[in-house]
């Protein structure tokens, strides 16, 4: 005990094990699938942003009564619906519009799921049971039957309450998930050991155990973001989504409803069709990636 | 056994209890009430409240919803205003033409499911494999809507093969062969519509469930016995694999109410969800809170069956 004082040599370079955002960034690297996704994504973002920015709404939804039906043409890239307005123009804000809610609901549902899941998860008992039975009659409801019939019943409807109603009805599958995975991680011996030195509960669920489910989060999300820009269309395909002032993609595909419209004048549905499949496919395969990357077994970077 | 499901069915009662009552409260919200399609307009409003008095409109919440479940459960739902019948009859000519295609749709969707689970097990990584697999990618990501619009233009319009409307030719006589051969027709692309897009889950399970088995040491047993590859295959992993589907049987049941309702308004097709959209805009409530109420049961049954199948396959999930 002469030299206690003397400091242990440290080893020069230390295997850090990386962290969450480069693994999910690695595997994004090496799907090369992904990748693409990715990077269509980032082009039709800002196009559309970038290019709303030019456009005005309120002239692209006027209706042009000279030009009903038009083929696609110079003036008009992918011709006029039965308005006459163009359905180029409707594209791009279309989709400005669907990927808004899209992003909107998936970040409320975010929130609440999250909330939910890490509260019920880490305190478990009482307060468990009572979010899980809630969670439970939630599940049972027939989701679009009910989202349609609070659609037709709210007295202000506009893009906020649309949110809202999806919002309500669709945050229970990210609270179940971070509840069971909150049920592993309280059980580890950081959480206990945090306890013992002091932190409050709160500390512990929010600066500890969700940092910790970061990447998990950040899957589910990217996966529910595709699922509802599909509910989001679906719903404005039926008629029950936006109204035709703001138009969404299912807004333009919803004129295929007219079988004429649907037999002889692809130039209306068909783009707005396909820009849906192929944003949710791209995003689908980033999620897909990310879920990969979050289990070591699958992962290829 | 018994015990799981009698605890299931208790668990049932609060569940519907407390849907009928989110229900009646959304059917209160909405605009109108069961006296406004009833009269006519050019009547006194001092006589229409006189009739709301003695119908019971103007009672507390509560006695009213009590007024409705007990008639509800008596089978009395209510007159639907647009059609002048009791919802109950008119529902009751919808169900079964919901109830059909969603059974053709299930039966499509496991021969479908099954055969291309199989051979993407069997054969992992080849080209048949990756095919599957690519279905199985896409399949998730397209959303049903778009699935059924792009098959009634092809398959409908563009190649005419299919009718793009209805649940049955018109002149056919109800009960003859052909009837039911021209209704099966009409159900055939809605109902593959809707299976393309339910295969997915099962195709993907099935191909890992399979893959998993082949690792198995029961496996090298079987082969080390001299057990042909077709014996392998079907008798000892297909039965280990198949349990599992047969439990997601309840889920598929309860996704396919979602989907019935855009499948049969892209195709006309004259069935329970048509109806409630249909009711959604001319604002028929009292036909919108029965069908709610309806297809939460479903749910609820829907559930309620995976759990008990998924207790008689798998022992190590059943409640003690």
């Amino acid at each position: 005990m002469a030299k206690s004082g003397t400091e242990l040599p440290l080893p020069h370079n230390i295997d850090k094990s990386p962290s969450g955002w480069s693994i999910l960034w690695q595997e994004i690297i090496k799907d090369k699938l992904a990748l693409i996704s990715l990077i269509f994504l980032a082009v039709v973002i800002l196009g559309v942003f970038g290019t709303a920015l030019f456009l005005d709404q309120k002239e692209i939804v006027t209706v042009d009564l000279f030009a009903l039906y038009e083929k696609p043409s110079a003036r008009f890239w992918l011709g006029t619906d039965y308005g006459g307005r163009d359905v180029f123009g409707q594209l791009i804000i279309g989709t400005r519009n669907s990927l808004s809610i899209g992003i909107m609901v998936t970040v409320m549902t975010g929130a609440i799921g999250i909330l939910v899941g890490l509260v019920s998860g880490y305190f478990g008992g009482v307060i468990d049971n009572l979010f899980m039975r809630l969670v439970d009659f939630f599940m049972i409801l027939p989701m679009l039957m009910m989202v349609i019939a609070f659609v037709t019943a709210v007295p202000k409807y506009n893009t906020l309450t649309f949110s809202l109603i999806m919002t309500a009805f669709l945050w229970m599958g990210i609270a179940r998930l971070i509840r069971s995975k909150t049920l592993q991680e309280k059980e580890l011996e950081y959480v206990q050991a945090s306890r013992t030195l002091g932190s409050s509960h709160l500390k512990i669920i929010f600066k500890q155990v969700m940092p910790n489910l970061s990447s998990i989060i950040i899957v589910t999300m990217t996966l529910n973001l595709a699922a509802n820009i599909g509910l989001e269309s679906g719903l404005s395909f039926l008629g029950f989504g936006f109204p035709e002032s703001t138009p969404s993609l299912g807004t333009l595909v919803s004129y295929a409803r007219n079988p004429q419209t649907l037999e002889s004048r692809w130039w209306i549905w068909l783009p707005a069709s396909l820009l849906i499949l192929v944003l949710m496919l791209s995003i689908n395969n980033v999620g897909q990636a990310l879920k990969r990357a979050t289990d070591a077994r699958q992962r290829r970077g | 056994m018994w015990k799981i499901i009698v605890r299931r069915l208790l668990i049932m009662i609060p569940q519907v209890f407390l849907l009928s009552i989110l229900v009646f409260l959304m059917a209160k919200a909405m605009p109108g009430d069961a006296l406004t399609g009833m009269l006519d307009p050019n009547i006194d409003p001092a006589a229409i409240e006189a009739m709301r008095e003695r119908l019971g409109l103007n009672d507390p919440w509560y006695i009213q919803y009590w007024n409705w479940i007990s008639n509800a459960v008596q089978g009395d739902l209510g007159q639907s205003f647009n059609f002048k019948m009791p919802v109950t009859e008119l529902i009751g000519q919808r169900l079964m033409n919901t109830v059909w295609l969603s059974l053709v749709t299930l039966v499509l969707t496991y021969l479908i499911a099954i055969p291309l689970g199989i051979i993407s097990g069997r054969f992992n990584d080849t080209w048949g494999d990756r095919l599957i697999t690519g279905y199985t990618y896409v399949g998730f990501a397209a959303p049903l809507f778009i699935v059924a619009l792009l098959m009634l233009w092809m398959f409908g319009f563009y190649f005419s093969w299919f009718p793009t409307g209805g649940s049955v030719a018109p002149g056919e006589v109800p009960g003859t062969f052909s009837y039911l051969l021209s209704k099966l027709y009409h159900m055939l692309l809605p109902a593959l519509s809707i299976a393309l897009i339910t295969t997915v889950g099962t195709v993907q399970y099935l191909r890992n469930e399979i893959i998993d088995m082949k690792q198995k040491d029961f496996i090298l047993t079987a082969r080390a016995k001299g057990a042909s590859e077709s014996r392998v295959y079907n008798r000892h992993i297909l039965r280990n694999s198949l349990l599992p589907i047969a439990a997601f049987f309840g889920y598929e049941l309860t996704g396919l109410i979602g989907g019935t309702i855009f499948v049969e308004s892209i195709f006309s097709y004259p069935g329970m969800g048509q109806l409630f959209l249909g009711s959604i805009v001319i604002r028929d409530f009292t036909v919108v809170t029965a069908l709610v109420l309806l297809y939460g049961i479903a749910t609820i049954i829907g559930s309620l069956l995976s759990d008990i199948i998924l207790s008689i396959v798998d022992p190590r999930i059943r409640i003690k």
